[in-house]
């Protein structure tokens, strides 16, 4: 790997480049600012993007800041090892297409990786800028989703290849980010691959959760129409284990299984009048608005709008709610989390587009009990305020509550968005199958595989609760056990 | 893309359709139901299975026109598609030789109830069965449920048909005839909550099949929660059937509730389109 790395950093383009400017002035460069659209307007649009993306000469620029290093950290930093000086420096000579076939040999849906990626905790927390310079990182991110867009919409986007067909056949369960980076390799290597939904939509949380602002469903069709035109098959409304069970599978041909049915099961706290009308959770609400169109009068679907509407919870799902409230009109959209911003696990720039907004924050602050009115409607919400205390086992400093600080906030619709659970359709279908005492699949780290020989496993499934490239790189090192099991090795 | 073959009208509010569904069809069981979209800007909404042929892998569906999705669907023809079809959803009646099974229908309950009564019968219950509804002509599957039951008694609020009365006077009479040892209470939540009621009375222990409001249908949302015994149940995935005496039905008779201003406006929004 190293090795290889070095290799592709003597290329006779790459030393030019680095010739062409020194380091210094690179580094006096400012970072680029990402255009968006002002917040006033795109409040007004639940499937507008908020970020334009870098025109050429930024994108350039931008790249320009990236100093090629000789040990490049910044790649540790990325869950799938992207290299990220070659796709950079390629931008920096303009060959865009090069840089995406750079992304494309690691990510599977770099376009979306570069609008949905923590980098700020990934990629660009190891960046040379940020460790060694204290200085603000590369903008990986951006260059990531410049190039990507870039080769999707020069229209060059190639199909890749595929080997012979070998006859075998694989399912995928779920059709999230894990199954889909599955799909692409295991199709390459010449199976026959079906991917199954239980929803009628495929993408899984790219679909149902993550709002057409940060991520417009256009961008993953063009994924899903390339998985199509390589020969993946998808079969909507299709629940593996209800529809038709393992065993019909197996008797159908179907010689081994990826399941990457993601942590869909929502949390509640378990507070007094959590079942009132208009307290609901955060995948109800954002599936009903991203899945069912219901902010569209032309659809049938009905959401519930309020004038103030509290979003419980830090992270990026609560932020795609209240984000979402404010967009169907809510006059006060609050976030309403138990600990302080610092310790808030969505995206940064999240945060921040929400604030943009005119989000309410309403921090070190948790409800602990809900009113209604006589028709059984939320109308009110007791809270009450928190401190930070030790830090506990994720590192953070546990909130812990001021005692006599309770009071009442107005609200008459409540998102809650405090985490998910492992979906527990498959493992309750399989009983003989391994599953950790919090319902996560147990897999060998390296090949995916579970207890049982032929059913590998990855993304939300099996860790609970993570991120889209995490899930991706699940889906390819499973393709990878997978192939190797199958081929009897 | 799912093809009705066939739709028989039973009144002017119910329709029963039999559907394309050949998967479906060969693991269903008693008890589980469907979610359906009819079209692009549907909704999705459940409905039980009311039978299946496995041999031409199709399913039946009987469904009442309450809203705009249940009275699109009612409107369909022989030959139309609906867009997606997923299921079966829900866990299956726990079906086993109890002795004497009392089973309730009200109004379009008595859809879902039919496999559950044929599903016992087989299993060598006795099997009375009420069926109860507001007239005569709301009274749906009277010749399907009477070839597995052993007696049916049939109660309407008007008297038009059968004996005039609710459906738990006509319970409560069966119950002070002879031993009941399990009930079955399958309809509105009313009807469900004064039928819980009484056989609570007389200790008889009793499934109710509830009717939440879904989206997913697969335990992903939490639309459908509701308490039973004071903890919160997702009703696709841990239902339909609980405890009567356990659920809390007037929270769930608010839940229904929940999206009425919403649902009366497209209502009249579809009133309109179809009218103009
Ligand atoms: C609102 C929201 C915002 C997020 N924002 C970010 C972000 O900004 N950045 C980031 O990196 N991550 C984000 N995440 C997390 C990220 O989306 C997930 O980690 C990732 O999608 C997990 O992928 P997956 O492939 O494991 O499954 P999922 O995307 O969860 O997909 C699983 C699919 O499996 C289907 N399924 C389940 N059981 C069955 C079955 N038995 N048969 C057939 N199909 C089945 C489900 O219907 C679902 O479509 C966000 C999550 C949410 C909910
Ligand atoms: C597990 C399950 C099985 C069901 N089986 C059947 C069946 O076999 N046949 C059948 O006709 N119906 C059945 N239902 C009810 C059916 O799903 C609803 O009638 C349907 O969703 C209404 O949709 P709509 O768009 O036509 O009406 P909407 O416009 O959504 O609602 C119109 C009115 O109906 C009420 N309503 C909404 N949803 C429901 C609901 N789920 N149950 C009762 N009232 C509701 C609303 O409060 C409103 O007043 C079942 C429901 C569940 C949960
Ligand atoms: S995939 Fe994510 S972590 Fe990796 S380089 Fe791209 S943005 Fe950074
Ligand atoms: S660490 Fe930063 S500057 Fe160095 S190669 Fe990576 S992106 Fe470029
Ligand atoms: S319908 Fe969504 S969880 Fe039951």
């Amino acid at each position: 790997m190293q090795e290889y790395l070095k290799q592709q950093r003597e290329q006779a383009w790459r030393v030019e480049l680095r010739g062409k400017i020194k380091n210094k002035e690179r580094g006096e460069i400012q970072r680029v600012k990402m255009p968006e659209m002002n917040p006033s307007e795109r409040v007004c649009y639940q499937n507008r993007e908020v970020n334009l993306g870098l025109t050429v000469e930024q994108a350039v620029k931008e790249a320009q800041r990236c100093m090629d290093c000789v040990n490049p950290t910044c790649i540790e930093g990325c869950p799938v090892s992207i290299n990220i000086p070659k796709f950079v420096k390629n931008i920096e000579r303009g060959e865009f297409i090069e840089a995406a076939k750079t992304l494309k040999e690691t990510s599977a849906l770099p376009a979306v990786c570069g609008r949905v990626c923590p980098q700020e905790k990934q990629c660009e927390a190891s960046c040379f800028y940020t460790l060694k310079l204290k200085k603000v990182p590369v903008a990986i991110g951006y260059l990531e989703r410049f190039a990507a867009d870039f080769e999707r919409e020069s229209g060059q986007m190639t199909v890749p290849e595929t080997a012979p067909k070998n006859g075998m056949k694989v399912a995928a369960i779920g059709s999230g980010p894990a199954s889909l980076a599955f799909a692409g390799d295991m199709i390459k290597l010449g199976y026959e691959v079906t991917v199954f939904e239980a929803l009628h939509e495929i993408g899984g949380v790219l679909k149902y959760g993550i709002p057409e602002f940060r991520l417009p469903n256009k961008i993953v069709d063009v994924e899903l129409s390339n998985l199509e035109k390589m020969g993946v098959r998808f079969e909507r409304n299709f629940i593996v284990g209800r529809t038709a069970s393992f065993d019909d599978l197996k008797a159908e041909g179907y010689q081994a299984f990826f399941v990457a049915s993601g942590a869909g099961l929502p949390r509640f706290m378990n507070i007094p009048g959590e079942n009132y009308n208009g307290i609901l959770s955060s995948n109800e609400y954002l599936t009903r608005v991203n899945l069912m169109n219901a902010s569209d009068p032309d659809f049938d679907t009905p959401v519930l709008r309020g004038k103030n509407v509290a979003v419980i919870g830090g992270g990026n799902t609560a932020m795609d709610s209240v984000r979402t409230a404010k967009r169907l009109g809510a006059e006060r959209a609050m976030i309403i989390y138990r600990r302080s911003r610092e310790e808030m696990p969505a995206r940064v720039e999240e945060i921040h587009h929400a604030e943009e907004e005119g989000i309410e924050f309403i921090n070190l602050t948790n409800p602990t009990e809900y009113f209604a009115d006589d028709k059984g409607r939320v109308n009110r919400m007791r809270v009450q305020r928190m401190e930070l205390g030790e830090p506990d086992a994720s590192g953070r400093r546990r909130p812990v509550v001021i005692e006599g600080s309770e009071y009442d906030i107005p609200v008459d619709v409540v998102v809650v968005a405090v985490g998910v659970s492992p979906n527990p359709l498959v493992p309750s279908e399989l009983p003989q199958l391994k599953v950790s005492r919090w319902g996560t699949i147990e897999v060998d780290a390296e090949t995916m595989q579970s207890s049982m020989p032929e059913l590998f496993a990855g993304g939300d499934i099996v860790r609970g609760g993570a991120t889209v490239i995490l899930a991706m790189g699940d889906g390819r090192r499973a393709a990878a056990g997978m192939h190797n099991y199958l081929q009897g090795n | 893309m799912n093809e009705i073959i066939k739709v028989e009208v039973f009144s002017e509010n119910v329709v029963k359709l039999v559907v394309k569904a050949p998967r479906i069809a060969r693991s269903r069981k008693p008890g589980h139901f469907i979610i359906l979209r009819i079209d692009e800007h549907g909704e999705r909404i459940p409905l039980t299975i009311a039978g299946a042929d496995e041999k031409a892998g199709t399913i039946t569906l009987v469904a009442q026109k309450v809203g705009v999705t249940s009275t699109k669907l009612c409107e369909m023809k022989p030959g139309d598609q609906i867009l997606d079809l997923v299921g079966p959803l829900g866990k299956a009646t726990h079906i086993e030789k109890v002795g004497t099974v009392l089973a309730c229908g009200g109004g379009v309950g008595v859809a879902p109830l039919l496999p559950i009564v044929e599903g016992f019968k087989k299993a060598g219950n006795r099997v009375v069965t009420i069926l109860a509804a507001r007239s005569k002509d709301l009274i749906i599957l009277e010749d399907e449920i009477r070839q597995w039951s052993d007696e049916v008694i049939i109660m309407t609020d008007d008297g038009s048909y059968g004996r005039k009365g609710l459906v738990t006077a006509g319970a409560e009479e069966v119950i002070r005839r002879e031993q009941v040892d399990e009930c079955i209470a399958i309809g509105p939540a009313v009807m469900m909550k004064f039928t819980s009621l009484l056989t609570k009375k007389y200790e008889i222990p009793t499934q109710a099949s509830l009717n939440a409001i879904m989206v997913d249908g697969t335990g992903m949302c939490g639309a459908c929660r509701v308490s039973v015994g004071g903890q919160t149940r997702f009703t696709c995935v841990d239902g339909p059937e609980f405890d009567a005496h356990q659920i809390d039905f007037d929270e769930l008779m608010l839940r229904l509730g929940c999206y009425r201003e919403e649902e009366k406006e497209a209502f009249e929004r579809y009133h309109q389109s179809v009218n103009a």
